[in-house]
């Protein structure tokens, strides 16, 4: 019983994972593709952690606990890191002369747009 | 019967997570800027690390743990470190 539920967290979890990679694959601009990777990062690395959490508690006929470690620390983890990401493309972009986010509000890129990432 | 289910669908999910592994390189080869490749390095540590994972599952090896650890851990600094470098053109001032 307890592997049957294994087999489908682990199964649902690589599906996301492949998910968010065929998202990063397909999508066009990089504020899109952004997205797709955090599913795999967030949502399948947690999926897969619980189902070790299960199989490792069946196997020792005690609770094992340590793997959430690993989902604690993606899911603090991950936005610092996309949020610097974007940060430094939205500087990048803005240092080239084209500001895709700006430019979605404004028809001609204002001199300011450079502070969109500050802080 | 339920070992070889549970043996099955790690194989299943290995093979799911080998093919992300592919679009991730693809995405690393032909992204257009930096940023794309950067983005593409940390899907691709983290899909190892879960592929790592699903590996311990597999061989019921307790010990896989750390190094999955390990590998998030260095996925995360090497991804800060290069979006660091990529805005201002050094990791460390």
């Amino acid at each position: 019983m307890s592997s049957t539920v294994t087999g489908i967290l682990v199964v649902l979890g690589a599906m996301l994972a492949l998910a968010g990679s065929v998202g990063l694959l397909t999508l066009n601009s990089f504020y899109e593709r952004v997205h797709p990777p955090t599913m795999g990062a967030t949502l399948g690395t947690g999926l897969i952690l619980v189902a070790c959490v299960a199989h490792f508690s069946d196997m020792q006929q005690r609770l094992v606990l340590h793997h959430l470690l690993i989902g604690v620390f993606m899911l603090v983890t991950t936005p610092v890191t996309y949020m610097m990401l974007v940060r430094a493309a939205l500087h990048r972009d803005a240092a080239k002369g084209q500001d895709h986010l700006a430019s979605r509000h404004r028809t001609s890129p204002a001199p300011g747009a450079l502070e969109v990432g500050g802080g | 019967m339920n070992t070889s289910f549970l043996d099955t669908a790690a194989l299943a999910a290995q093979v799911l997570i080998g093919l992300a592994i592919v679009c991730a390189s693809i995405r690393l080869v032909l992204g257009p800027r930096a940023q794309d490749r950067v983005l593409s390095m940390d899907t691709l540590y983290v899909n190892a690390m879960l592929l790592v994972l699903t590996h311990g599952l597999r061989t019921g090896n307790p010990y896989v743990f750390e190094s999955a650890l390990v590998i998030a851990v260095l996925g995360f600094i090497s991804t800060t470190a290069l979006a660091k470098f990529l805005l201002r053109g050094e990791v460390i001032e």
